[in-house]
Order: structure tokens, then C-alpha cells, then sequence
């Protein structure tokens, strides 16, 4: 593949960003029977990078899920309220689904490439499938994915090969490249780092670094020294609520309620 | 007139989440809506066709089940009246035969797979009752042909019944291995425990634990044999007669059918069609049974 | 501090594991030795099934094995007048059969099994699975006796003819059209092998994982699109073990087949109208003429390629969806 220098590719950069905000307004979220998210409202600022803490089962994932619409992809899953991103409200009538996801990078908690595709292929599959670029431009766009996943000089030589020989922390970068490579402001991780090795996850913790200066990153993380070190606020979740969100230096350094505190300390969870 | 569309595009608040190319969304939601399509009509076709052989075998035969069917014996060629008596009779001599031999032997293979085996033997044995399954069962026949026939000189019900207890071993085997494995270790352990000895711990605990789902194998199998033809043909070979002796030919229902389609008698087809309708009642009410017992009817999926 | 501990678990392990082994041995009493033999005398009869079965087919078809050698697959006739025995019509018809029952029940099947999977509404999954799933419970004898009285002589006046009418210019609907013969055999089989199709491809499409279908929802694709190249994909190996299970049931079939094919070598030709009979159709059409000699070795040796072939397949597909488990796999091929 030639190095694309001369092709017009629209990504985000830190220069040209329009405001990406992501705002959702007294969400609730079911599974079944069983109401997962209580009331959540939280707006998320451009350009950032937003953590999600909490202890497992608390509602930080399905709050992510619920903001690119792949919550109601669970069988028996329910939503109600408002998560207007880019203006507009998600959950509106009218609006698609699979083309609010096609505009919301996700990244997921297992590196999940289609192991038998070969690794081009995984980059290009989603701007292939909604027409983003055909041939020579599919091909600068898939090395600049690469390259904003900081992959590509890893993979450069061998994208015809297929995806699942690539180690675990590859594999997430990877991950990290396809949704990069439709061309999203926002992008949503859930976990991305809880199936990597300690070298794999600050490779991605780095990533992330880079990534928020062109994009809206929402990430989801047990780990709260990983909240403390990549992300510039950070909500706190318990029970399916929202009990804070502020910057993150506040949140781990004076928390405003005992419950954060608590968490935060070890206390429990 | 720009008023309104300023009014009408303020009202609404703009989609940011639109397809890139029209042509393609439309080409993107045909191919899906193809798929949907096809697939739904491949099920939908699949389940008719069932319905269908269901209902049109109870439609023919229904009408001609009478006592008579039951209880009589075909009458010479052509000639209206009789039944199929002997068939029925066979059939169930020979079924209860293959069961006699056949559950022993699956349940003891069942068990030992779940219980004793381990290592090489356990998997070629294994490898063993799954190959049995994949071996259509007019080979079955010519086994027992050469086995049995050929040095008693006479087709036989026992024959028969020998032919089809093979083809019950598999599903008997697999269904015990299964259950058996289901079967918490605790049970076993704490059995052992009260100091019951192996086989009293195997006999007195694990197998009456896993009985509804070994019942559950047995049903299935007997109505898989209650059904069978082709290893008859040249074991049980068939006779118009009543006959409990078992060291002479027997009838059986599916063999009659098998005969009865190929003859060019009203009569004959008649008793085909009742015959059949007889047989699919036995294997819906088997296998719904067994889907209620299992609890198959909940719905699997995603 | 976490290695000591793990190492302290394998411990209690190994002593709990020792513990059993001690009950095991304890409880080995004369009672637990006689039904330890007799389970193991029953397996062992298991075993010599299986294996008589394989031995007394080759041994009862030495004589045509030793007779005719390799020509016995390429003569076309069972000639007791000449003493002449082949089976070439019939593994011609077998395959033929057995294709046209693959190419039909592959595409069938798999449709089928995405529908329940993925498109079919709650309620009605469990109902659909079930009927499509009672297919295969159906005698073959009922199935043939459809197959005869009401399939073939429809495929005769109204299928056949008006195949000819349309696609006549094929080689394969060329000819008259009988009813009974190999595109009737084929179209039977069909129904035969759809269930264990459907049945196996749902449960590999059961297995893929979650998030191989979110990787392509993330991405902004249809359903469709998800099962294309998320689903079929990563389900492939195991769809290809349906098939071939499928293809050795239709391998083997008898009764129905026998029923509705014909019976009759017609002369070398590429239509489908045409009779014939399969390996599993001559054993059940000779056998009763059959002649002690090589008549019967014949038989038995048409009987032997039958299970050679058979055996193949089946091991060949059980390979390739043992990937799924033992259980998943076994519930669904009874």
C-alpha cells in the first residue's frame, strides 16, 4: 500500500473538531425485569477523555451501551430518556440505529476482530460497508486508521494476513483502528484493557493519550489508577446511579460524597 | 415559502445519523430485507411441509383405522376387509426384544463411558457408538443376516429383533453418558462416604438420579426402531400370519407398509396409510413428550 | 504473596484427589468387581458388534471381491444370468441423489437456521425448531410411501413436465418424465437431511460469540450484514460438518429411496428424470432374489462400499463439529 499523501481524507483533528458532546438526560435502562440504570444524567465535553468507575455490575457499561444504541441489542433490554449526542436525541423516532452506531466508534472489552478476515480487511469492513471510501482511498484510510491505533508499523507488511495471529494487545489496537477507520468524533471503550497484559495496556493507555485530541472518548474501567492516569474526568457509579462526575483530579483527591470516597479508599468494592 | 422550511427544519432538529449514500443505504436495507425474506420462507416451507405429511397421512389413514386393522390378518390378495393384526403383534414382540437387548447393552456402555472410562479405551469405545449411529441400518440387517439367518435357516423375529436392538445401543448409550454426567459429584461422594460400595453407589444413587433423562433416551430410541424397515427386510422378512414364535418370520407394521405401497390393491393401500398415520402418531407423541420432559419448549436462541 | 497461595491450592487438591482415590479403592468389593465385569462384558459386546459388522461384511464378500476385483465398481449390472456383478449404476445414483439432496437442503437449511436464530419472533422458536426438527423423526417407510403415491406421480403429470417446459434446454430435464427416478429420489432425500442440516448450523450459529456479532453492529451494519461476516464466517467449519453429516445420511437412506427411485439402471445419461437405484436400494431390492454364491456376495459387497463410504463421512464431519463439544453435537445427532 502507498503512503496516502495525497488523498482527502476526512478525520478529525485536533485543529478542526466541532463540539461533540454527548449529553443524556434522565436514562434509565433495563434488562428484563431488572432496571439496570436509575435516572442517569451526565453531559460529556469535547475532546476529552471521561471515565467510568465503579464496581462491577454498577451500570458503566450498559450506560456506554446505551449511548451508540447497542444496549437494545441484549434480548429483553429496554431504554427510556434522552442521550442527545451531536444535537440530537439518539432515541428520537426516526433515527436508525445502525447508522447512530456507524457515527460512535466502540471499542469492547474482548479484542473482538473477525479472526478469519485478514487484517485489512477488519479496518476497512465498516467504511466498506457504509460506502466511505472504494480503492485507493479505502486503502490510504486503512493505513491511517492503522496508524492512529499505532499499529501500523507492526502490521504493514502483512495486512493480507488474517487477524487472529495477531497477539492479544495487537488485536485491541486493531480493534481500535476499525473504529477509527469509520470515521467517528466520539468513541466509546468499554474495558478495553481488561483482557490485556500489563505492555498491551499501557500501549493502549498511550493510545488514548494521543486519540483525545481529536475525538470524545468515553471509557469504562475497573481500574481506578487507569481512570487516575488517562482521563480528564470521571464519573462514579454505584447501584445502577450516578453518584458524582467532575474532573478526575477532584473525584480522586475530594470527593464530594462519602460513597465515592469510599470506593475510591478500598473501602469496598 | 422559505419561511416554512426555516419553521419546519427548526421544529424538527436536524439528523446528524444519516446513511453517506442513499443508493446505498436502499441497497444495503433490499439485501436485508432479501435475507429476511428467504430465510423466513425456507422456515416457514420447512415446518408446512411437516404439518402438511402430517396432516395428509392422518387424512388417508384416519379413515380406514378400525378395529379390524388392529386385531385381523390380511385378507388374500385383492380381497376387501382385514387388517394388519400380525404386523402389529410383530412389531411390538420385536421392538420388545430389541429392547431387551438393546437398553442393557447402551445403558452398560452409557455408564461405563460416564463412570469408569478414561483414556484410550473410553474414546475408541466413544468414537465406537458414534460410528454406530452414522451406519445406515440396512447394513445392520446383512450383519444379522450372516449372523443369525443364514445358520438358523429361517427369517425370524428374533432376527429382527437382534437387527434393531443395534441401532438402539448408540442412542440408548449417548442419552446415559449424558444424564449421568449431569449427575452433581457431590452425590456420588457423599454415597461413598456412607460407605455404599461402588456399584450400589452407581445402581442405588447415580442412575435412579439421571432416570428421567436415561427414560428420556429409551422412548426416543424405541420409537426411532419402531419405525424401522430396512434392516427387517432380510431378518424379520415378513408374513401375513399371526405368529408369536420368535425363531419363525414375523411381520412388522413398517415392513407391511413397505409391502403394502408397492401393491397394486386399494385395500393394501389403505392399510399403507393407517399404518403410517399409526406410526407418526407414535413418534409426535414420543417426541413431544420427551421435548415436555426436557423442557425443550423454552426457546433457545440468542 | 499470590504464588505461595496457588501452590498451597494444588496441594489440597492433590490431598482431596488422593482421599477419592482411597474411597475408590476401599469400596472395590466382590459386588463392585462382578458389575465392574459385567459392564465391562457388555461393552466389550459393543465393541464386537461394530466390529463383526465390518468383519462379516468383508469376509461375505470375498467371493465377488476375489472374482472381480476392482471391476466390480466399474460393471454396471447385477447379471446372474452371466454371473457378472457391478455396482457402478448404483454409487452413480447414490452420489447423484445425494448431491441433488445437499444442493437443495444446504441453502435450505441454513436459511432456516438463521431465521430461528436470528429473525424469528420469540414465540414462535420454539414451535418452528420443533417442527422442522420432527422432520427427522418420521419413518422413512412414511416418507417413501408419500414419496410414491403422491410426490412421484405429481412430479410425473405436473413437476416434471413443467421443468421440461422451462429449463428443458438443461440435459438434466431431457427425456420422459416417469415420476419415480433419481430427481424424485433426490428431491425426497431433501426433506430427509433438512432436519440434521438446520439443527447442527443453529447450534454452530448458537456458539458464536456476542461480541463477534457487536463487532459488526458497532460498525453500523444490518442484520444481515452481521450474519454475513460476522456469523457465517466464524461459523463455516461446523456449517461444513452439516452438510457432510447431511450427506451421509442421504448416503444411506434406504427405504424411502427404494421406494420412489425406480429401481431400473436406465442407460447412461445426464437426466435426472431417468431411474436408477442406489447402493443402499440395491441391497434392499436384491436381496430377496438373491442366489447363495456370488449373487449374495454382490449384495454384500455393494453393503461393505456402502459402509465405507458412510464411515468416512461421518468421521469426517464429526471432526469438523467437534469443535462444538461433545454435548452440543450429540443432542442434536441421535
Amino acid at each position: 500500500m502507498s503512503q496516502a499523501t495525497n488523498s482527502q481524507i476526512h478525520m478529525p483533528d485536533a485543529a478542526a473538531t466541532s463540539a461533540a458532546v454527548i449529553t443524556a438526560q434522565h436514562l434509565n435502562a433495563w434488562y428484563g425485569q431488572t432496571q439496570a440504570l436509575y435516572d442517569i444524567s451526565l453531559a460529556v465535553p469535547p475532546n476529552n477523555v471521561t471515565a467510568l468507575i465503579g464496581p462491577s455490575g454498577c451500570g458503566k457499561s450498559t450506560f456506554v451501551r446505551c449511548l451508540n444504541r447497542m444496549h437494545e441489542e441484549v434480548d429483553g433490554a429496554r431504554v427510556s430518556g434522552i442521550v442527545a449526542v451531536e444535537g440530537a436525541n439518539v432515541y428520537n423516532r426516526g433515527i436508525r440505529p445502525m447508522y447512530v452506531r456507524r457515527h460512535i466508534g466502540m471499542v469492547f472489552q474482548q479484542p473482538n476482530v473477525l479472526p478469519t478476515r485478514s487484517i485489512f480487511d477488519n479496518v476497512a469492513i465498516g467504511a466498506r460497508l457504509n460506502g466511505l471510501a472504494h480503492g485507493k482511498k479505502l486503502e490510504a484510510l486503512v493505513e491511517q486508521s492503522l496508524q492512529r491505533a499505532a499499529i501500523w508499523d507492526e502490521v504493514k507488511d502483512r495486512l493480507k494476513m488474517p487477524a487472529f495471529l495477531l497477539s492479544g494487545g495487537q488485536q485491541q489496537r486493531l480493534c481500535i483502528a476499525r473504529a477509527l477507520a469509520i470515521q467517528p468524533k466520539i468513541l466509546l471503550m468499554d474495558e478495553p484493557c481488561s483482557a490485556l497484559d500489563p505492555i498491551a495496556t499501557l500501549q493502549i493507555e498511550q493510545l488514548i493519550d494521543e486519540l483525545k485530541r481529536a475525538y470524545t472518548i468515553v471509557i469504562v474501567t475497573h481500574n481506578m489508577q487507569q481512570a487516575g492516569r488517562i482521563s480528564d474526568r470521571t464519573a462514579f457509579f454505584l447501584l445502577g446511579r450516578l453518584i458524582e462526575e467532575d474532573e478526575t483530579i477532584r473525584i480522586f483527591s475530594q470527593p464530594a460524597k462519602k460513597e465515592t470516597e469510599d470506593y475510591i479508599t478500598g473501602r469496598f468494592g | 415559502m422559505n419561511i416554512r422550511t426555516s419553521l419546519a427544519s427548526a421544529s424538527k432538529p436536524a439528523n446528524p445519523f444519516q446513511p453517506d449514500h442513499g443508493l446505498l443505504h436502499v441497497r444495503r436495507q433490499l439485501a436485508n430485507g432479501v435475507c429476511i425474506f428467504l430465510t423466513t420462507l425456507f422456515a416457514v416451507a420447512a415446518a408446512t411441509f411437516l404439518l402438511y405429511l402430517v396432516l395428509y397421512i392422518a387424512r388417508q389413514g384416519l379413515r380406514f383405522l378400525n378395529v379390524a386393522f388392529f386385531t385381523q390378518a390380511p385378507k388374500a390378495a385383492g380381497e376387501l376387509g382385514g387388517g394388519v393384526g400380525p404386523a402389529i403383534e410383530g412389531s411390538l414382540i420385536m421392538v420388545g426384544l430389541a429392547a431387551l437387548i438393546g437398553i442393557p447393552l447402551g445403558m452398560a456402555t452409557g455408564i461405563y463411558l460416564a463412570e469408569y472410562g478414561r483414556g484410550f479405551l473410553a474414546s475408541t469405545v466413544r468414537f465406537l457408538v458414534d460410528t454406530l449411529t452414522g451406519i445406515p441400518t440396512i447394513i445392520f440387517g446383512l450383519f444379522i443376516w450372516v449372523l443369525i439367518v443364514v445358520p438358523a435357516h429361517s427369517f425370524s423375529g428374533f432376527a429382527g429383533g437382534a437387527a434393531l436392538s443395534i441401532i438402539m445401543i448408540p442412542t440408548v448409550a449417548r442419552a446415559t453418558e449424558e444424564v449421568l454426567r449431569l449427575v452433581p459429584k457431590e452425590l456420588r461422594e457423599a454415597s461413598i462416604a456412607l460407605g455404599a460400595t461402588e456399584s450400589r453407589t452407581i445402581l442405588r444413587v447415580v442412575v435412579p438420579a439421571a432416570r428421567a433423562g436415561i427414560i428420556t433416551g429409551i422412548m426416543l430410541a424405541v420409537a426411532r426402531v419402531a419405525g424401522e424397515t430396512a434392516p427387517l427386510l432380510m431378518t424379520a422378512f415378513g408374513t401375513p400370519f399371526f405368529s408369536t414364535n420368535i425363531f419363525r418370520p414375523m411381520d412388522a407394521l413398517p415392513l407391511r407398509i413397505f409391502n403394502s405401497t408397492l401393491s397394486p390393491y386399494d385395500i393394501d393401500i389403505q392399510h399403507a396409510y393407517a399404518g403410517s398415520f399409526v406410526l407418526i402418531l407414535l413418534v409426535i407423541v414420543t417426541s413431544l413428550s420427551v421435548r415436555w420432559a426436557t423442557g425443550g419448549f423454552k426457546p433457545r436462541g440468542r | 504473596m499470590q504464588f505461595p497461595l496457588a501452590g498451597a491450592l494444588t496441594a489440597t487438591q492433590q490431598r482431596s484427589r488422593a482421599w477419592l482415590t482411597q474411597l475408590r479403592i476401599q469400596a472395590r468389593r466382590p459386588g463392585d468387581l462382578l458389575f465392574r465385569s459385567l459392564i465391562i462384558l457388555f461393552v466389550v459386546t459393543v465393541i464386537g458388534v461394530v466390529v463383526g459388522v465390518a468383519w462379516v461384511l468383508l469376509s461375505s464378500s470375498l467371493p465377488t471381491i476375489r472374482t472381480f476385483g476392482l471391476n466390480f465398481l466399474r460393471y454396471n449390472a447385477f447379471d446372474p444370468v452371466h454371473n457378472l456383478y457391478g455396482v457402478s449404476p448404483a454409487i452413480f445414483g447414490t452420489l447423484v441423489t445425494s448431491a441433488i439432496a445437499l444442493i437443495l437442503a444446504l441453502p435450505i437449511g441454513i436459511g432456516t437456521a438463521i431465521f430461528l436464530v436470528d429473525f424469528c419472533p420469540r414465540r414462535l422458536r420454539a414451535p418452528i425448531a420443533f417442527l422442522v426438527d420432527a422432520l427427522a423423526a418420521i419413518p422413512s417407510v412414511v416418507i417413501g410411501l408419500w414419496g410414491f403415491l403422491v410426490f412421484a406421480p405429481w412430479l410425473q403429470h405436473t413437476g416434471e413436465p413443467w421443468l421440461q417446459q422451462h429449463f428443458g434446454f438443461l440435459p438434466f430435464f431431457q427425456g420422459q418424465p416417469q415420476g419415480v427416478g433419481l430427481l424424485a429420489a433426490g428431491l425426497i432425500l431433501t426433506f430427509m437431511i433438512l432436519p440434521i442440516i438446520t439443527a447442527i448450523t443453529r447450534e454452530v450459529m448458537l456458539v458464536v460469540p456476542v461480541s463477534q456479532r457487536e463487532a459488526m453492529l458497532a460498525l453500523g451494519a444490518t442484520r444481515w450484514e452481521v450474519i454475513r461476516y460476522a456469523v457465517l464466517p466464524f461459523a463455516r467449519v461446523g456449517i461444513a460438518g452439516a452438510a457432510i453429516l447431511g450427506l451421509g445420511r442421504a448416503l444411506g437412506e434406504t427405504i424411502a429411496v427404494t421406494l420412489v427411485i425406480g429401481n431400473q439402471a436406465a442407460p447412461p445419461s445426464a437426466s435426472l428424470f431417468n431411474t436408477g437405484y442406489t447402493l443402499a436400494s440395491v441391497i434392499a431390492n436384491q436381496f430377496g432374489e438373491a442366489t447363495p454364491g456370488l449373487f449374495i456376495s454382490a449384495v454384500m459387497e455393494a453393503g461393505l462400499i456402502l459402509l465405507i463410504l458412510t464411515l468416512i463421512t461421518n468421521i469426517f464431519a464429526r471432526l469438523l463439529v467437534a469443535r462444538l463439544g461433545h454435548g452440543r453435537v450429540r443432542k442434536v445427532v441421535i
